[in-house]
C-alpha cells in the first residue's frame, strides 16, 4: 500500500486539508473507490477505513491479482466531517455537484478537478455516497442512466437492490455522472445509515466491494455469493406522504414488507400526544426509503415503495 | 392587501406563511396588467427588504399615479431570513432549484410551485437577489442570451451600470427566473449588494429603476428618472474573473464599483499569524470591478473580484 496525497487545500488557521489515496497493486488502473464528499456521512468513511484494512490484509497475502491497481480516497472533505457540518463548511457548496470541476475555479471545483484527474481512467469506479433528503434506505446499489450504465455489472456486488435514475441537470455536477461519461463503469453504493455507524451494514458494503472486486479479477477473495439483485427505476418506487406536521413514530423500517392497508407510521400531537394522522400503506410491496428523523413536516415523503414486491 | 400565497404546517405550534402585498389602482378595471416583485428566495439576502419597503411606501403615497396592480412578494423563504440561513431549512435545500415547484412535493417543491401558479399570468416579474455573504456586486441585471431580444430592453430600464447577458446560477434551470420565462412571464433578475446587509444607496438605485420599469409597463403614470445607461457584457472574455492562489485574510486595495488599471493591486492576502503577505493580487487589465470579495477568510480559488474590461 502506498499512501498519496491527491489535493491539498492550505487553510489560514486549520491544519491543510490533505486529500489522501491509498494504492494497492500495480499495473492498469482498475478499480478507484471514493469516500465521503460531504462531512455527515460517517458511516461512509467507516465503510471506507474497514475497506482500507482488508485491501492491506489482502495485498500482503498476494491476493490482490497481476496487473491490477486500486485507488482508495477514504474522504474528500474532512473539513466539514471534523465540524460536524455536511457541505463545505466555508460556502456551503456541495462537493459533488462540482465534478469534473475546475483547476483555476472555487476552491470546491479545484477539490472536483483533482481528485477528478486522479479518479479517471480507472475500469469501475465506486463512491459510497449518502442521499440528498435525508433518511434511510435498504442497501443497494446505484447509477445514473447515461446510456454507459451497466446494471449487470451492478448485480456483480451482491446487493439486494440496482436502482437506476435518470440524470436530472442537477445530477450532471456529481462524480458517478462524470466518471460514466469519462468511459468509467460507475457505482454508487448506499448503506442505510449516514450520520450513525452501523456495523452490520457496513460489513456488508466492504463484503460487497470486494465480491466485485473478485467477479472482476481484480483480487482473490473468497466470499458468500450474495444475492441476485432485484433492479429498480426510482420512476417507479411509490412516494408515500404524510398529510400533517407533528412528531413522527414510524412503525415499519426499510425491507419490510408490507401490505395494502396496513398502518406504517403514525404523526403525533407534539404538545398533546395523540394521535392526529396514521401512514396507511397504499400498495402491497417492500419499504426502499423510510423518513428517520424524529418530526415531520406535512407533505414529505415518509416512504418509497417498491409495489407489488414481496420478499 | 395583504395576501397569503401559501402556508405549510410546521411540526410544533406554528404555521409557516409566504405572504404577498397587492397594490391596486384607486378605481380598478378589470384589464390593468400585473407587476410582481419577489425577493428573499435566499435567507441570508436582505437587499430586497429595503425596496419592497420603499416601494410600497412610494406607491402608496401617489396611489393615484397607479395604474396597474403590483404584487410585492417581499420573503419567500421566510424560516431561511429568520435564522440567517441562505437554503431552505431542515430540508437544507436552494429554493432557486426549486422551482417550478410540485404542488405535491415536500415543503419547498410545495412553496415553490405555489409561488409560481401566484405569478403565472402577470405581465413582468422582477426577482431581486444580494449577492452573498461573500462578494459584493454592484446593482446589474443579468439574464439568459436566448431572452436577450425579448428583455434587453427592460433591463436597460433598471438604473443599473451593467447588464451580463451571461449564465449564472441565479439564472440556471429550476431557477425562479428560469421556470417563469418558460411558462411567459417575462422575468428578470437583478443582483445587488452583499448578504446579511442592505445598501441603501443600491437600493435607492434600483427603486428609481423599477418606476421607469413600471411607467414602461402601463403600470405607473408619475414622472420617472432617465436611467442610467448600462454597460452590456454579453461575451464571457469581457469578464476576468481573479481567484485567490493562496489561504489567509484577504485585505482589498481597491474599491468596489471603480475603475482600476492593469496592473494595480487589488489587495493583499496575509497571513496574521506571521504578519507576511501570502500572495499581492493585481488587476491583468484596465476594468471597472464590479465584484469584490466582502469575507476575508479566503483558500486557494475563493473569488476576489471580477473585473469587467474596459476604459478605467
Amino acid at each position: 500500500m502506498f499512501q498519496e496525497v491527491i489535493h491539498t487545500v492550505k487553510s489560514p488557521y486549520r491544519d491543510d486539508m490533505h486529500i489522501l489515496g491509498y494504492r494497492f497493486g500495480r499495473g492498469s488502473k482498475a478499480a478507484c473507490i471514493v469516500g465521503p464528499t460531504r462531512g455527515n456521512e460517517i458511516q461512509q468513511l467507516y465503510i471506507c477505513s474497514q475497506l482500507i484494512k482488508e485491501l492491506s490484509r489482502i495485498e500482503k497475502t498476494g491476493a490482490i491479482l497481476n496487473n491490477n491497481e486500486i485507488l482508495v480516497i477514504p474522504t474528500l472533505n474532512q473539513f466539514s466531517i471534523n465540524v460536524e457540518k455536511r457541505f463545505w463548511a466555508m460556502d456551503k457548496t456541495d462537493i459533488n455537484r462540482m465534478f469534473p470541476g475546475d483547476m483555476e475555479g472555487e476552491t470546491t471545483e479545484q477539490i472536483a478537478a483533482n481528485v477528478f484527474e486522479a479518479v479517471k481512467g480507472f475500469s469501475y469506479g465506486i463512491q459510497f455516497i449518502s442521499f440528498h433528503t435525508p433518511g434511510e434506505f435498504i442497501p443497494h446499489v446505484r447509477m445514473m442512466e447515461t446510456g454507459f450504465q451497466s446494471v449487470s455489472l451492478a448485480n456483480l456486488f451482491g446487493l439486494p437492490y440496482v436502482l437506476t435514475k435518470k440524470a436530472h441537470p442537477f445530477d450532471k455536477g456529481t462524480l458517478n455522472y462524470n466518471w460514466q461519461m469519462n468511459g468509467t463503469n460507475a457505482f454508487s453504493v448506499y448503506s442505510p445509515e449516514t450520520a450513525t455507524i452501523d456495523e452490520k451494514s457496513a460489513r456488508q458494503a466492504v463484503s460487497a466491494v470486494l465480491r466485485f472486486l473478485t467477479r472482476m479479477g481484480i483480487i482473490k477473495y473468497n466470499c458468500h455469493s450474495g444475492y441476485i439483485a432485484s433492479i429498480v427505476e426510482e420512476e417507479s418506487l411509490m412516494s408515500i406522504r404524510t398529510d400533517v406536521s407533528g412528531i413522527y413514530r414510524p412503525l415499519r423500517h426499510p425491507g419490510d414488507e408490507v401490505k395494502f392497508g396496513e398502518i406504517l407510521a403514525e404523526v403525533v400531537d407534539p404538545i398533546e400526544g395523540e394521535v392526529i394522522s396514521q401512514i396507511i400503506a397504499p400498495s402491497d410491496g417492500i419499504i426502499f426509503f423510510a423518513h428517520s428523523k424524529p418530526l415531520v413536516i406535512q407533505n414529505c415523503i415518509v416512504y418509497k415503495l417498491i409495489r407489488r414486491l414481496h420478499e | 392587501m395583504i395576501k397569503t400565497v401559501v402556508s405549510v404546517g410546521l411540526p410544533v405550534l406554528e404555521t409557516m406563511h409566504i405572504k404577498k402585498n397587492r397594490l391596486t389602482p384607486k378605481s380598478p378595471k378589470a384589464s390593468e396588467k400585473r407587476f410582481c416583485v419577489i425577493t428573499g428566495i435566499h435567507g441570508d439576502e436582505l437587499e430586497g427588504q429595503y425596496i419592497c419597503y420603499e416601494l410600497i411606501r412610494r406607491i402608496e403615497e401617489k396611489i393615484e399615479l397607479l395604474s396597474g396592480t403590483v404584487d410585492v412578494y417581499p420573503c419567500v423563504n421566510p424560516l431561511g431570513m429568520e435564522s440567517i440561513t441562505r437554503r431552505v431549512p431542515t430540508f437544507d435545500l436552494d429554493m432557486n432549484r426549486s422551482f417550478p415547484g410540485d404542488l405535491e412535493g415536500d415543503m419547498s417543491e410545495h412553496a415553490a410551485a405555489k409561488i409560481v401558479d401566484d405569478i403565472a399570468g402577470a405581465d413582468f416579474c422582477l426577482d431581486l437577489h444580494a449577492s452573498n455573504i461573500f462578494l459584493r456586486e454592484i446593482p446589474q441585471v443579468r439574464l439568459l442570451k436566448e431572452h436577450q431580444e425579448k428583455l434587453m430592453k427592460y433591463a436597460k430600464l433598471l438604473n443599473t451600470e451593467f447588464v451580463w447577458v451571461h449564465p449564472s446560477p441565479t439564472i440556471q434551470p429550476a431557477s425562479l427566473y428560469h421556470s417563469l420565462n418558460s411558462i411567459g412571464v417575462p422575468t428578470l433578475a437583478v443582483e445587488m449588494g452583499v448578504g446579511m446587509r442592505i445598501t441603501k444607496q443600491f437600493g435607492d438605485q434600483i427603486i428609481e429603476g423599477i418606476f421607469a420599469l413600471m411607467k414602461e409597463l402601463g403600470i405607473w403614470e408619475g414622472e420617472v428618472i432617465q436611467p442610467k445607461d448600462p454597460i452590456i457584457s454579453t461575451a464571457k472574455d469581457r469578464v476576468t474573473l481573479l481567484h485567490a492562489n493562496a489561504s489567509g485574510i484577504f485585505l482589498p486595495s481597491v474599491e468596489h464599483w471603480k475603475g482600476i488599471k492593469k496592473g494595480d493591486e487589488v489587495g493583499k492576502i496575509v497571513n496574521s499569524l506571521t504578519g507576511t503577505i501570502e500572495q499581492t493580487i493585481t488587476a491583468p487589465n484596465d476594468g471597472m470591478v464590479f465584484t469584490l470579495r466582502e469575507y476575508p477568510v479566503v483558500y486557494g480559488g475563493s473569488l476576489i473580484a471580477r473585473i469587467l474590461e474596459g476604459e478605467a
